[in-house]
């Protein structure tokens, strides 16, 4: 397949009071043309700080320090302001998380929708206009000529997020970056986002890079998941592998830890203990260690390399070595194994 | 559901209205009726604006009901005054535990005074070696270091704030727990810790629990039985297991089908239940028993139909 970026040994660092926070350590990853690559991980993993690396997106205090990060092979990272201008929400554009503060409360959406073919592609206004109108009907908004005009505040959460939506898209974006594009909307709705943005990319063929925390969600709607953890990919793999053959301990603990709708009321929740490492001081070995009931000795010592599992399954812990030794996963996991032996009779 | 169990709590014809009178009066809780019983988990599920929160800030009296009554351990609260000695005993039995751990801290506040709060205010300590030797059991009961309790609540993560929360609930040893989305905050492998923690310390002091949130999944794993809100109005009520096996409410399967699930093959082949709000309410309906323990928001001719 066709790769239209790739992003190679990706370090982000923050100047702060209390020193130099290593959010991102070292990101590798590619995205083909029309497919969709979701990244889970928790809050400070550096899902979001790795996607606005993407767009220059960053905060005053970051600093890109290592990496290069290839659009169609040239270096966004070499790129003048200009130049990634024309690129940002033209090519490349954003889904935030929160649609109650991504529209400017005081524009009209049918202005807020048009402006950014207004920027890249200097159309009439007229055109844009109308362009704009016909995006706002794609995403669902209901009589999009009378509510052209209607402001941010007259409309839904729902509704707000599919006008956020009109915005990324109504350039025909090569990629669309969502970051956590549901987690602020009700359970409904947010099944009705999905199965638009799924919609909408079998219309325009855009790939979608989406990042949540919620693997449900995932399930639903990605080609191919990546799980992000302190900073790191842990693993990578198409959604079938992910989900019937997690190999990173840390994978198991985010499956398992999520109640499933036959999971009993005696059982306990299998809980991750702890809570994720302070990046300020990144720990020398792996970086799930403390956390992790399979840790062996060496975790604490060296971080672990990708471990191949199959061409396109990738898994970074120690427990793939071939000298460590047989470990059982949790239950829930055991049964998450078969479903993959049986995928594979299948085929 | 055993009918010699005891309840806690009857809330009746229940209504919670703002702007009463003005042309934005909003009928938030909408003449509901349900019991909860001793020691369950009692699960109020709905999504934004369904009127789940409201309901439980009226049961603990954060606002003054509209009508109806709520009785506890069988003596009614709706109408006790908000200052006075009725109100002062009342909210030692009932507490709350509430969803942005960030917010409800005062973060000029040390720990061991965010939790000793309840206990000053009711005198339950006699001096302060006293309060700090119950601060400390509170803090092991949530699994923190004891140590800490001197430190202030930005030392601490989301998870631990919410630790932190649940200590202060439970200082005045209170009968009644309200849980508005407590990990609706939290990340995915924090919950489950937080969880655990609510179901342990449930067992240990027979405590009851209201778990209000929008996450089905979770809901249904903690909770005994659970009600399902839309607009104002308890629309079914039942045992937990009984309303994902056999949901009868439109609105319920709805919800039910809009669940993520983390598993592809699920996702591959899920159909959506579109729910038709016009279609699905008219007059003459009410929250009724229509199957043994399984209540349905319908009228008689449909409730019939159960017979």
């Amino acid at each position: 397949m066709d790769k239209i970026l790739e992003v190679k040994n990706l370090h982000v660092n923050f100047a702060t009071y209390n020193g130099t926070v290593q959010a991102i350590r070292g990101v590798n990853f590619d995205l083909s043309a029309g497919e969709t690559l979701a990244i889970v991980g928790e809050s400070g993993s550096g899902k979001s700080i790795t996607v606005r690396s993407i767009l220059q997106l960053l905060a005053k205090n970051a600093d890109i320090n290592k990496g290069t990060i290839l659009y169609h092979g040239e270096d966004l990272l070499k790129k003048s302001k200009k130049e990634m201008d024309a690129i940002r929400g033209n090519k490349i554009s954003m889904i935030f998380q929160d649609p109650m503060t991504s529209l400017d409360p005081t524009m009209t959406i049918g202005k807020q929708v048009a402006e950014p073919l207004l920027i890249h592609n200097k159309v009439s206004k007229k055109e844009a206009l109308g362009r704009a109108e016909e995006v706002l009907r794609l995403v669902g908004i209901p009589n999009p000529k009378e509510r052209m005009n209607d402001y941010p505040h007259q409309f839904s959460g729902g509704q707000r997020q599919r006008i956020v939506i009109a915005i990324a898209i109504v350039d025909y974006p090569e990629i669309l970056i969502a970051d956590e594009p549901t987690t602020a909307l009700d359970v409904t709705v947010q099944a009705q986002i999905i199965d638009l943005l799924k919609e909408l990319q079998q219309k325009i063929g855009t790939a979608i890079i989406f990042i949540t925390h919620d693997l449900g969600v995932v399930a639903g709607i990605a080609d191919r998941v990546a799980v992000m953890y302190a900073g790191k990919f842990v693993e990578y793999g198409s959604v079938d592998e992910i989900f019937y053959n997690p190999q990173h301990p840390y994978t198991w603990g985010l499956l398992d830890s999520m109640p499933t709708l036959d999971t009993n009321e005696e059982d306990h929740l299998n809980s991750i203990p702890g809570t994720p490492p302070n990046l300020l001081n990144p720990p020398k070995g792996d970086a799930f260690a403390p956390r992790n009931k399979y840790a062996m000795q060496i975790d604490l010592e060296e971080q672990p390399p990708f471990f191949k599992v199959s061409k396109t399954h990738y898994a970074a812990t120690w427990l793939l070595h071939p000298d460590a030794p047989k470990v059982t996963p949790p239950k829930g996991i055991q049964k998450r194994f078969s479903k993959f032996k049986k995928l594979g009779d299948n085929e | 559901m055993a009918e010699d169990k005891q309840k806690i709590v009857q809330v009746k014809h229940l209504k919670q209205y703002f702007n009463i009178g003005k042309p934005n009066e909003v009928k938030a809780v909408d003449d509901i009726s349900f019991d909860i019983y001793k020691g369950e988990t009692f699960g109020l599920v709905g999504e934004s604006g369904s009127g789940k929160s409201t309901t439980g800030r009226s049961i603990i009296r954060l606002y003054d009901p509209t009508d109806g009554q709520i009785l506890f351990n069988g003596q009614d609260i709706s109408k006790i005054k908000s200052h006075g000695p009725q109100m002062k005993k009342f909210r030692r039995e009932m507490q709350m535990i509430f969803q942005d751990p960030y917010a409800s801290l005062n973060p000029r506040m040390k720990v061991k005074d965010i939790i000793a709060e309840g206990l000053d205010v009711h005198g339950l300590t006699k001096n302060s070696e006293d309060r700090d030797k119950r601060v400390r059991e509170l803090l092991d009961m949530v699994h923190l270091n004891p140590e800490h309790m001197t430190r202030y609540p930005y030392e601490f993560s989301g998870g631990q704030r919410q630790r932190i929360g649940i200590a202060r609930a439970l200082a005045v040893d209170p009968e009644f727990i309200i849980a508005d989305e407590p990990i609706s905050a939290l990340d995915v492998s924090i919950q489950a810790q937080v969880v655990n923690l609510m179901q342990d310390i449930q067992k240990d002091q027979g405590l009851t629990y209201m778990f209000i949130a929008h996450d089905l999944s979770m809901v249904k794993y903690i909770s005994d039985r659970i009600a399902v809100m839309y607009n104002g109005k308890i629309v079914e009520l039942a045992d937990s297991d009984e309303i994902y096996n056999h949901p009868l409410h439109s609105y319920t399967k709805s919800l039910l089908s809009a669940i993520p699930v983390p598993d592809p093959e699920i996702e591959k082949t899920r159909q959506r239940i579109d729910f038709d709000h016009k279609s699905s309410f008219h007059e003459g309906q009410k929250l009724q028993e229509v199957l043994p323990g399984h209540f349905l928001y319908c009228d008689d001719k449909k409730a019939a139909t159960f017979k």
